[in-house]
């Protein structure tokens, strides 16, 4: 019966190979009507590559939230198809979904951090959650903290924490089983301008490592800055989707150096005392 | 293997982490068991108890002086073929006297009268006591308001030895559902107790567990952690609830119960043995907790 019911569902499509060439998110007029009538999103078609830095910006209430949430299914799509890496993921049953989460890193806008572990027991969570062994464990985590800056603070409870950095054991939970695709939502909505940069950068150099990464926030400037991809929503529709600037290729140093310069926070000499981003500027 | 071991570190992990949810958790369990544990052997006794006085009642039929040996046996048969009908004992007139003279503190009284006064008579006991006034109907003959036509030209009028017998089988058959409804209030609020305590610590980590499915957590894997959480606070529960039970029992109702039968509450014979008490409410109390993580965690677990 189910077998059935995919074969009807796709038959109007083009058919699409499910292997490398599968763009990794891709939105087929999905809407999402909130029970009660408001309909979140309005449909919306989207298709981001492998690789692909994506900014997902628009006024609150617009949708961007709903969209991250269907993306990792925590929100059923009441019409149209979201699919991740080719999969149709509305039709994956809800065994799968864990899976789908673990292929998924995900940071948000409060953290979500675990209050009674260690920085380092909050990464390691999302090892032993995939059934990884000890010894990748004490491999992986230290290593990916060492990516965000963090190697100092491994047995420091979150609370200990300043946002921006509660915010980059966010990224290094998000990040340390290397999944194909990033979410963050708002991940410097907490936070002043320059840890967003730094935040900004780590997501950026974890996007050199061949990860997508998607990022909802509404800092506009930033967006302008950053060169990449924008897809704007308004009540629930895409009303733009481009390249913002010219895109270059550059390091992660020098794009730290010249988000700094034209967003106009601290010069190059006052980073090096605020703690945070140095261990990036490698 | 490692995993086995992941989930219990984790479960003594939030243990630990959470002290103050945990004692409550503890507490509450303790404080159940504890008045379960008392509350079970008193209420078997009580039912026991009013039992035995429902069957020592019983309703006599006095008889005439005159009846003959046949009448008399004749009577007895018809009496013992009622429904209901447990035993039929003939009391002589010379029975009766002594009984009255056991039960007289002035026994100069009797001893005053010279002759006996008293009638012979059939003392009847029925199964159930409250059929009793039912039985004396059919033996008088008097059913459905007809006029009085005893079974037997031998019997002449009924008589209770104790007046209040419908009374007393009212009062033990009121006892006895006052002491259900009693019983099952309390296991409906200890349940609820219980199942407060564990949502409430859940609640306190919700956020937990919404974490937990983010990373990709399989429903499982953040249930066992819960669910070793819950035995362990109704293992320990269960156990200091028991050692209290057990200091109780030897500091006090031991010492009375061997004081003679002024005090037979725990050593009658329908009452539970202590080794199968302690057994039942330690299985319910770990079952308690452990099913009620185990329920209160699916709503947060719907993804």
């Amino acid at each position: 019966m189910p077998r059935l019911r995919r074969n009807k569902k796709r038959a109007p499509e083009p058919v699409r190979s499910r292997g490398r060439r599968a763009p990794i998110i891709e939105l087929n007029d999905v809407t999402k009507v909130y029970p009660g009538g408001h309909m979140a999103l309005d449909r919306v078609s989207l298709a981001i590559g492998r690789g692909e830095f994506v900014f997902l910006v628009g006024p609150t209430g617009c949708g961007k939230s709903t969209l991250i949430k269907t993306l990792i299914r925590e929100l059923d799509v009441t019409e149209g198809s979201v699919r991740i890496a080719g999969r149709d993921i509305g039709e994956m049953p809800e065994k799968k979904i864990p899976q789908l989460r673990r292929n998924i890193g995900t940071v948000f806008q409060d953290f979500k951090l675990l209050p009674n572990r260690t920085v380092y027991d909050n990464v390691a969570y999302a090892l032993q959650v995939i059934g990884a062994s000890r010894t990748e464990i004490r491999e992986q985590v230290p290593a990916t903290l060492r990516l965000v800056g963090l190697s100092t603070k491994l047995h420091n409870y979150p609370d200990q924490l300043s946002g921006g950095e509660q915010q980059r054991v966010a990224v290094a939970r998000a990040f340390v089983n290397h999944p194909p695709l990033m979410l963050a939502d708002e991940p410097s909505g907490n936070l002043d301008p320059v840890t967003s940069i730094g935040i900004m950068q780590l997501l950026y150099r974890i996007n050199k490592t061949g990860t997508t990464v998607v990022v909802v926030t509404h800092d506009r400037e930033m967006v302008d800055n950053m060169r990449r991809r924008v897809v704007e929503l308004y009540e629930g529709r895409v009303v733009r989707d481009e390249v913002s600037g010219g895109y270059t290729e550059e390091s992660t140093t020098e794009f730290g150096m010249r988000m700094q310069a034209e967003m106009g926070v601290g010069p190059t000499g006052e980073r090096k005392t605020n703690g945070h981003g140095h261990s990036l500027a490698r | 293997m490692s995993r086995i071991i992941f989930f219990f570190s984790e479960a003594f992990r939030a243990l630990r982490r959470n002290g103050a949810p945990t004692l409550a958790a503890v507490i509450t369990t303790v404080v159940t068991v504890v008045l379960l544990g008392v509350l079970i052997p008193v209420f078997q006794t009580a039912q026991a108890k009013s039992d035995e006085v429902r069957n020592e009642l019983n309703v006599q039929f006095a008889v005439y002086d005159d009846a003959t040996q046949a009448e008399l046996v004749q009577a007895k048969e018809k009496i013992e073929a009622i429904p209901g009908v447990a035993s039929v004992t003939f009391i002589s007139k010379s029975e009766a006297l002594a009984t009255l003279k056991s039960e007289l503190s002035d026994k100069s009284i009797v001893e005053e009268l010279h002759t006996n006064p008293l009638p012979a008579s059939f003392q009847v006991q029925a199964t159930n006591a409250s059929d009793l006034p039912q039985i004396e109907r059919e033996v008088m003959g008097t059913t459905g308001g007809a006029k009085k036509n005893p079974i037997s030209p031998a019997i002449s009028n009924p008589f209770s030895r104790q007046q209040s017998t419908q009374q007393i089988a009212k009062v033990t058959s009121a006892l006895k559902i006052v002491l259900s409804v009693i019983m099952a209030l309390l296991v409906v609020a200890s349940l609820m107790l219980i199942g407060n305590t564990i949502r409430l610590s859940i609640f306190t980590r919700r956020r937990e567990v919404e974490v937990m499915r983010l990373v990709g957590a399989t429903r499982w894997f953040i249930r066992w952690p819960f669910l070793i959480e819950g035995v362990v606070v109704g293992f320990v529960g269960g156990l200091i609830a028991i050692l209290i039970l057990w200091i109780g029992k030897i500091t006090i109702v031991d010492p009375l119960s061997s004081n003679g039968d002024s005090f037979a509450l725990a050593q009658h014979n329908s009452t539970i043995a202590f080794p199968v008490l302690i057994a039942i409410l330690f299985g319910a109390a770990i079952l308690v907790s452990t099913i009620g993580s185990g329920v209160t965690l699916r709503r947060f677990l719907r993804v």
